[in-house]
């Protein structure tokens, strides 16, 4: 075990990976000398060479589209997308090209690339630099969606897409990138998709979070506990496969459900989970299934912090959903 | 930069051994352009009886990507757009494949997935074909940089037409092949028209060639009617790839005399003469005065491989459409290796459904 920060254990995850098998790459912008611009990749383009390490020119649907060449060739490559805002250029390669090769093809050309992302706000950013817009990929036959919330996670699920057989959007909050620290196992340890990570137990009301809104629910968690309020808290991590068995079997037990997400509310995740919700475990509600998540406006500049989810927030929509029944 | 034939004139001008078609090279390509002629003239039929639901011809092309496709060798890489199919024939797929896809049969090696035209020969290295236009010039580029990683000396090679040298990809992919020096040929037939907008209204370069001098490697223009022009050019692309020169762009000038697809009438913005015109130049007559010329064939001989490739394409569509169909619940193969357990629930209902006469395919 090693304690590190959670792009730390990006880094680390990436090593692994490409110390134990030679067809991993990297590629994307600013990744080699410079080691990303949030220094994901520090020390790779050092020990594993521009040929595995490659800075590519500024395209992201050439960084996708030479991904997708890449695997269909055998290779296992990781591409670095700098913003997540910044992946549309790419979009037509993500939706139609790498999320269907293997579908249309009637199997014949799976086509695994990792694309790893930083996402969402809180770091004084504007719009072009803090959007969370996982669910335009959830809504994408075709590919996995991952966003880990600590550093253990980070390293365990980047190894284990790596080593997946389908495409991955790996979304990282960057917001905690470094404000989150944890203790990592040293070594290839992967954290298997589809299963939730049960963050705490509780009785009264379940909260459901990923990515850099699992810390304030976790805030929110330890001040309604104070007033006798037990609040279990899922943190989904794995958006793609959905733990739909754990989301569900939360609720029969609290009968209440409070969604976390800093995305826009609209179409957003939340609308996804509170159908599952409706569908699967209607029976269990003692209350409206609410959601806490950012506005369907564009991600502001000056008005982040009100825009953002937080632990205030998410305390008030567990406390009226108790009230209500 | 123009490229011409050099192949000897009947008076017996020495020709290259890897440069140029042998005679019975020529008679192959010959043979793969009229079977592809065949396919043509019987699926435009064969979609207008609602017997396949689209098809895509290639008439006026052939000679480019036979002559394409006989440069290259199996383990090289194609990256098809939709209209590539005489590529696939030269390629070895089989006429009973193609037409599977055709019709989405069991037997298709693409399961349905696609509408036809949009194949997928992986034994070929025919990678899947997708609609959008442009697309699968940034995986040939990504393809090649694998080969470099792996030191493989192969080509891949791209296909697209004249409006794709205005996409988004196009312009990424060239790019990143000239800064990584890849092994790519991109091979850009050039017939006139995409849609319904010319040529001249798609950029105003000169050539679509000379955008290769942008990206820094080179652009030739090759007559794509000329089979033997077009191999020459294809062969030393990649004699040039291979040994580690860098990318090649080909624009290969020819006419396409159909419609884009079985969706379109061409009537609508072009003119019978410039069709009639462009037909005086038809890839497959020419190839066959020349083989006449040279005493390579005659006349009966002609006819019979006419004969043989319509009889073959018939006995071949007869078994696609009398292939079993497709079973329902394939629908949720492929989308993951493994299927999630939300596939696996959504399959149950579907077969249940199935069951119950919900729906009859």
């Amino acid at each position: 075990m090693t304690e590190l920060t959670l792009v730390q254990a990006v880094n680390r995850g990436l090593h692994e990976a490409m110390q134990q098998d030679p067809d991993v790459l990297l590629l994307g912008e600013d990744i080699g000398v410079n080691g990303g611009v949030f220094r994901a990749t520090e020390g790779l383009y050092k020990e594993f060479g521009a040929e595995r390490v490659i800075d590519t020119p500024l395209s992201e649907t050439g960084i996708v589209g030479a991904a997708i060449g890449m695997a269909l060739y055998g290779l296992k490559p990781v591409a670095e997308i700098q913003f997540l805002d910044f992946v549309y250029p790419a979009f037509d390669q993500i939706v139609s090209e790498l999320a269907k090769m293997r579908y249309r093809s009637g199997g014949q050309y799976p086509c695994h690339v990792v694309i790893r992302a930083p996402y969402g706000g809180g770091v004084k950013g504007g719009h072009y630099h803090s959007q969370s817009t996982e669910a335009f990929f959830c809504h994408t036959a075709g590919l996995k969606v991952i966003i880990p919330s600590t550093p253990a996670d980070a390293k365990g699920l980047l190894l284990t897409a790596v080593h997946d057989e389908d495409p991955v959007i790996f979304l990282e909050p960057k917001r905690i990138y470094r404000a989150v620290t944890g203790e990592v196992p040293d070594g290839d340890v992967r954290v298997p998709f589809g299963e939730a990570r049960r963050v705490r137990e509780g009785t009264d009301v379940s909260l459901f979070a990923y990515g850099a809104m699992v810390p304030p629910a976790v805030e929110a968690a330890d001040a309604l506990e104070k007033d006798g309020i037990s609040t279990e808290i899922l943190d989904l991590r794995s958006l793609v496969p959905l733990d739909e068995a754990a989301v569900v079997a939360s609720v029969e037990k609290t009968g209440r459900a409070v969604i976390v997400h800093e995305a826009a509310r609209f179409c957003g995740f939340g609308a996804e989970l509170a159908a599952i919700l409706a569908e699967q475990a209607f029976y269990s509600l003692k209350a409206p299934v609410v959601r806490v998540t950012g506005y369907d406006t564009p991600f502001p500049y000056a008005l982040e912090n009100l825009y953002l989810p937080n632990a205030q927030k998410i305390e008030a929509a567990v406390r009226a959903t108790v009230r209500a029944g | 930069m123009s490229t011409t034939s050099s192949r000897s004139t009947p008076e017996g001008i020495p020709k290259s051994e890897t440069m140029e078609l042998s005679d019975a090279q020529l008679l192959e390509a010959y043979r793969w352009m009229v079977q592809a002629r065949v396919i043509d003239e019987r699926c435009l039929s064969l979609q207008r009886q609602g017997r396949i639901g689209f098809y895509a011809p290639l008439s006026g092309q052939e000679a480019a990507q036979v002559g394409c496709a006989l440069a290259l060798r199996p383990e090289d890489w194609i990256f098809p757009a939709y209209r590539e199919l005489a590529v696939a024939l030269v390629r070895g797929a089989a006429l009973r494949s193609i037409l599977d896809q055709m019709v989405g049969n069991s037997t298709d090696l693409a399961r349905g997935a696609q509408m036809p035209n949009h194949f997928a020969f992986r034994e070929q290295q025919f990678v899947s074909v997708s609609s959008p236009i442009g697309t699968q010039i940034t995986h040939a580029v990504g393809a090649a940089m694998a080969a470099q990683r792996r030191r493989d000396s192969i080509v891949t090679v791209t296909f697209f037409g004249d409006g794709a040298t205005s996409s988004n990809d196009f312009h990424a992919g060239m790019n990143f092949a000239g800064v990584f020096r890849t092994p790519t040929i991109f091979f850009c037939q050039n017939n006139g028209w995409a849609i319904s907008h010319p040529r001249e209204r798609q950029t105003m370069s000169k050539t679509l060639a000379q955008k290769a001098d942008a990206y820094g490697f080179p652009g030739v223009v090759v007559d794509g009617t000329d089979v033997n022009a077009v191999y020459h050019a294809v062969a030393e692309a990649r004699d040039r790839a291979v040994s580690g020169g860098g990318p090649t762009l080909i624009e290969a000038q020819v006419y396409r005399f159909g419609p884009h697809s079985t969706s379109d009438d061409p009537r609508r913005y072009r003119s019978d003469a410039e069709v009639a015109a462009a037909r005086e130049r038809d890839p497959v007559h020419l190839l066959k005065a020349r083989l006449l010329s040279l005493k390579l064939l005659d006349e009966a001989a002609d006819l019979g491989i006419w004969e043989s490739a319509r009889s073959t394409l018939a006995a071949a569509f007869e078994e696609a459409e009398q292939a079993p169909p497709l079973d329902p619940a394939s629908l949720f193969d492929n989308v993951f290796q493994t299927p999630t357990p939300r596939l696996e629930a959504e399959r149950n209902q579907a077969e249940a459904f199935f069951r119950s006469g919900g729906e009859r395919q």
